[in-house]
């Protein structure tokens, strides 16, 4: 029996495809007032789909969507708005050199020609005053760090009312602490029945820590909703991907003789102002190993990352491969087998307009066999090499000429390191490569990465993820401030001095 | 294959369609008869094999100034700087045939060309160091330079280098009539095209068909993933500009040596900017950069006769290159909208 006033929101047996793609089949979930409720499920099983069926941008074909008990057909965002349902989404909706009280006051809908600026000010600061995060007004958004800048996203939805707060990966751009925070306040938020949260999340630890209950999707199936006291993690594991989830040890060999591969001196790199971002750091890594460098972002790690793979200008130090000076050239690359693995790789590494079959060759154009009577290209010998590593990377693409801003995260992630793998690889240097992906692209690329060392490549990871840093590690370091400040080997880390050092302590 | 060519062709087509109704439109409401008016145009364009050969006289500098802006646009460089590059590129072509004037034909001809290029190509070649080593917009210092240009060789034609004979046009002294660029056979088109078109296809072949095309593309399409990919961004930008510079220039030297004879204000005769229109329309295409040149050599080769005989403007092919400009570059938007103009792509 359902008691009219029990549920905040209900969706109820939505359908909704996409030509061919079934994205909801028969898919309810019901949220109760007042609690934390999680949605999971891997890339791919219809959470998105299922939240903008709810908050309007998309119309289910069938279906009904209940808000405290009341039917109603949501047609557009701003409708939902007016029933109450706010939305913090993954990526920053902020205007980044406004300030805070300006962010905050020209999200209200219906603004007064003249905004009283004092007024607005004061009345922000006696509301915001009875919300669980503070902030500084005059500050521009721009030199928030992420985790505040979420902070002030979830706090401009709590100003506008919202009844019923939507969040979409909310974490995935903020540290372990600052998740935590964020989601503890609004867990306190629930309980003293101010809120009903739904949140979309791919972790295990924050559904155990956080939720009361969760409801689990599978290939647009809902697979069922539990009472997060009544489960364990296997049990929600095993729902999510429909296997029992083993987590899956890689295959570690023993580290042979080692060398000195990639040696990094006093290494300094200035930030877009100029700042210094990377501060005197040296480091060594050797043949079949991987350095994890772990962090809080913005310590440093993306300048880093970006002078090694010669995408930023170095402001002093050295940095050497095969115990020679390494400084970027297409010639050093080829001759070093250097290779890289940026983060966001349709960003940083690759042309999204042009083919899967042009980005894959971006290595080795100019040699042989992509070249015919020395300065030509030879374009059906791209298509060739392409259809290779489609099928060798299992990427999932109508063909290798369509551009490769079409295909999905995880397929374009597959593309470009098969680029970066095909060859010998003696130095890899690989940031945040499982950013959003899902449980069998991790494994998978995981694995690869673990081929690489075992073949006798140097390896330097550096991720946001301290998990995967643990997991794939020899030798673990933490970068704050610009510095390398610990290192230990993940057999004897112990997470709360690692996570001392990364709060910069 | 064909899916990717279907649309590049469809939509510009359509665009030009709409924008000679826009000029229709105008026409119109000018009082007069724009159905005889594109009778006339047609047949000032492309009506009798005299026609023709005016349409391809024109449409000989504007192939190479649309190079100017075609090539640095596929490496990310929005150059509008093509009239500048067709002065100095004429100036200094001039200045050599005037020193040489006594050399066989053959040299002077080759040294004109040769200093063009050079001018021309350096010219547009500063532009992109100063934007790569220094951070100025290439967009503005290439206009701004274009005035310069102009400057540069008033000041010489007016002072120095003024033939004092040449009265209500000061120009340089004449190259020579035997230094002069000759016809192609029995026609009255001067080398000049059979240049153009050469310059184009040549570009075509070194952009779509070399490694060198090729890393052009990847770093206009991604700088980041070019400079990942060990690229030599700057040295592929500076060269590039050289190129189109030197495309630009050789169009100023052929204005000398195959029509003027002399250096004048005959050489910032618009080319350099009709040459960014036909280079937008072309898609930074060098091959499709030959048919729509002559498209524009046409529109200019009847903008007389629209004068003579419907009592029209001269200005008004102005406003018809203006309407098309407008109505391609919305028409950019369309691109990826129409399911229905790419072929079926095969599934592995």
């Amino acid at each position: 029996m359902t008691i009219p006033d029990k549920y905040a929101l209900e969706a109820l047996h939505i359908n909704k495809r996409f030509g061919a793609l079934i994205a909801l089949n028969d898919v309810s979930l019901h949220l109760e007032k007042s609690t934390f409720h999680a949605l999971l499920g891997e890339n791919g099983a219809g959470k998105s789909t299922l939240v903008k069926c709810i908050m309007g941008y998309y119309a289910p074909d069938s279906g009904e969507l209940m808000i405290e008990g009341k039917q109603h057909d949501i047609s557009n965002p701003r409708h939902a708005h007016q029933l109450g349902l706010g939305m913090v989404y993954q990526h920053f909706t902020l205007i980044p050199n406004m300030t805070v009280m300006e962010n905050l006051v020209l999200s209200r809908p219906h603004l007064p020609i003249k905004i009283d600026w004092r007024a607005e000010r004061k009345s922000l600061q006696e509301r915001i005053a009875q919300l669980p995060f503070q902030f500084q007004l005059d500050i521009p958004v721009s030199r928030m760090a992420a985790g505040e800048k979420q902070k002030l996203e979830i706090t401009k939805q709590l100003l506008l009312n919202s009844k019923i707060l939507i969040l979409d990966e909310p974490t995935s751009v903020l540290t372990p602490v600052e998740a935590d925070e964020v989601l503890g306040k609004l867990h306190a938020l629930t309980q003293e029945g101010a809120l009903s949260v739904l949140i979309i999340t791919h972790k295990f630890r924050e559904v155990m820590t956080f939720a009361d209950e969760v409801t689990v999707l599978r290939k647009g199936n809902c697979v069922g909703t539990a009472t997060v006291k009544n489960v364990d993690t296997q049990q929600l594991a095993k729902m999510m991907v429909g296997t029992e989830f083993v987590k899956k040890t890689l295959h570690r060999q023993p580290s042979l003789a080692q060398e000195a591969r990639l040696e990094i001196h006093n290494l300094k790199v200035n930030d877009d102002t100029q700042a210094q971002a990377v501060n005197n750091l040296s480091l060594t890594v050797h043949s079949g190993e991987i350095v994890g460098i772990a962090g809080v972002s913005g310590n440093g790690q993306r300048e880093l990352v970006e002078a090694l793979s010669g995408q930023r200008c170095t402001s002093g130090g050295e940095i050497r491969a095969h115990k020679q000076p390494y400084q970027g050239r297409r010639e050093d690359m080829r001759k070093s087998h250097f290779y890289c693995l940026p983060e966001e790789p349709l960003r940083n590494a690759c042309v999204p307009a042009m083919s899967i079959a042009e980005n894959m060759v971006f290595r080795n154009f100019d040699h042989l066999p992509f070249t015919r009577y020395r300065w030509l290209l030879d374009r059906r010998a791209m298509l060739h090499h392409a259809r290779e590593l489609i099928s060798q990377y299992k990427i999932r693409t109508p063909g290798p000429h369509v551009p490769i801003a079409t295909l999905s995260g995880g397929n374009v992630q597959r593309a470009v390191l098969a680029r970066e793998l095909e060859n010998e690889v003696d130095i890899l240097v690989v940031a945040n490569p499982c950013f959003g992906l899902d449980f069998s692209a991790v494994a998978e690329i995981h694995d690869k990465i673990m081929q690489v060392r075992n073949r006798g490549g140097a390896v330097l990871l550096v991720s946001e993820d301290l998990d995967e840093i643990l997991e794939l590690s020899d030798r673990l370091m933490v970068m704050s401030g610009g510095k390398l400040v610990y290192e230990t080997i993940p057999a004897q880390a112990d997470l709360a001095t690692i996570g001392r050092y990364m709060a910069g302590q | 294959m064909m899916g990717r060519l279907f649309e590049p062709i469809v939509i510009p087509f359509a665009a030009l369609l709409v924008a000679l109704l826009l000029f229709g439109i105008f026409i119109t409401a000018a009082g007069a008869d724009a159905l005889g008016v594109f009778e006339s145009m047609y047949r000032g364009a492309f009506g009798t094999w005299f026609s023709w050969q005016n349409t391809l006289v024109r449409a000989a500098p504007l192939m190479l100034t649309a190079l100017c802006t075609a090539l640095p646009a596929r490496i990310g460089l929005i150059i509008i700087g093509g009239e500048g590059a067709v002065v100095v590129g004429g100036m200094t072509a001039a200045l050599t045939g005037i020193v040489l004037t006594h050399a066989s034909p053959i040299i002077v001809l080759t040294a004109m060309a040769f200093m063009g290029m050079t001018t021309g190509g350096l010219w547009i070649a500063a532009i992109s160091a100063l934007r790569h080593y220094r951070g100025v917009n290439e967009t503005i210092s290439s206009l701004l330079l274009n005035y310069i240009a102009i400057a540069i060789m008033n000041f010489l034609v007016f002072g120095p280098l003024r033939d004092p004979e040449t009265l209500n046009k000061p120009s340089t002294y004449h190259i020579g009539e035997a230094n002069m660029l000759t016809e192609m056979g029995s026609t009255s088109i001067h080398w000049g095209f059979g240049l153009g078109v050469i310059a184009c296809v040549a570009l075509w072949v070194l952009m779509r068909h070399t490694p060198f095309g090729f890393a052009v593309d990847i770093t206009g399409g991604n700088m980041r993933a070019a400079k990942l990919s060990g690229l030599p961004v700057a040295r592929l930008m500076i060269i590039t500009s050289l190129l189109a510079g030197a495309a630009a220039g050789l169009a100023g030297m052929i204005e000398v040596a195959a029509v003027h004879g002399r250096a004048n204000s005959s050489l910032n005769a618009n080319y350099g900017y009709e040459g960014i229109l036909v280079a937008f329309i072309a898609r930074h295409n060098p091959l499709a950069i030959i048919p729509v040149a002559i498209l524009f050599g046409g529109i200019r080769a009847s903008s007389g006769l629209l004068q003579r005989d419907h009592d029209l403007p001269d200005a008004s092919s102005l406003v018809l290159q203006g309407i098309i400009f407008i109505v391609i570059l919305a028409s950019e938007t369309l691109y990826g909208r129409f399911s229905w103009l790419r072929a079926k792509e095969k599934t592995v």
